[in-house]
């Protein structure tokens, strides 16, 4: 019976992996919104652009990806919304 | 001289003369204005993400040209009144993006992103 603990909040799952920003990292200077795929990594399954605390890019870059992600959608190239686009 | 760079999406009911002769006279109104065109590229038919005015696929083409400011002006005044157009998008480009399009044309290779071998997500 004991071992049946049942938890009123999810027990929140520590993610201890550094994250870090990526740009700055690889010393990307440009977002190219021409590139779908490669925005593809940075919108969840619904075309919605990540947050930063999920990819951890820093403030400057989030800033570059979101208008990246809203000019590919734009000319077509990203959905709006969508479904299940990975 | 500003640099800049114009994403036309035309309708897929041309087939591709029609789709080329219609860049070209764009990028006719683009020379006569004194636009400098550094680089045109032809992406062809493609899928669209989402339906525009009902049609899922369109003629993509990339014009990457240097002008002076008030070319932009007319040139999408002609965008908006040819019918054939879906839509397009002009952005000025700043010096990173001009380094990255000088760095795609040269070496396609090593534009490729570095291997992210470490990028565990």
């Amino acid at each position: 019976m004991a071992d049946q603990i049942r938890y009123v909040t999810a027990p929140k799952v520590e993610d201890n992996r550094k994250k870090y920003c990526r740009f700055k990292k690889n010393g990307i200077k440009y977002i190219d919104y021409k590139d779908a795929n490669f925005l593809l990594k940075f919108v969840n399954d619904q075309g919605k652009v990540l947050p930063r605390r999920l990819t951890g890019t820093s403030l400057k870059f989030q800033r570059k990806v979101a208008q990246a992600v809203k000019r590919a959608r734009h000319i077509g190239l990203l959905p709006y919304v969508t479904d299940s686009l990975k | 001289m500003q640099q800049y760079e114009i994403v036309i999406v035309l309708t897929p009911l041309l087939s591709d003369e029609v789709a080329k002769e219609a860049n070209a006279k764009f990028s006719k109104i683009l020379t006569d204005n004194g636009a400098e065109i550094v680089q045109e590229d032809n992406w062809g038919l493609r899928k669209l993400a989402y339906p525009i005015q009902k049609k899922t696929t369109g003629y993509y083409h990339l014009t990457e040209f240097k002008a002076p400011g008030d070319v932009i002006n007319k040139l999408e005044v002609e965008l908006r009144r040819d019918e054939r157009v879906l839509r397009f998008l002009t952005i000025a480009l700043d010096k990173h993006a001009i380094a990255y399009n000088e760095k795609k044309r040269s070496g396609a290779f090593n534009q490729k992103k570095p291997a992210k071998v470490e990028d565990s997500k």
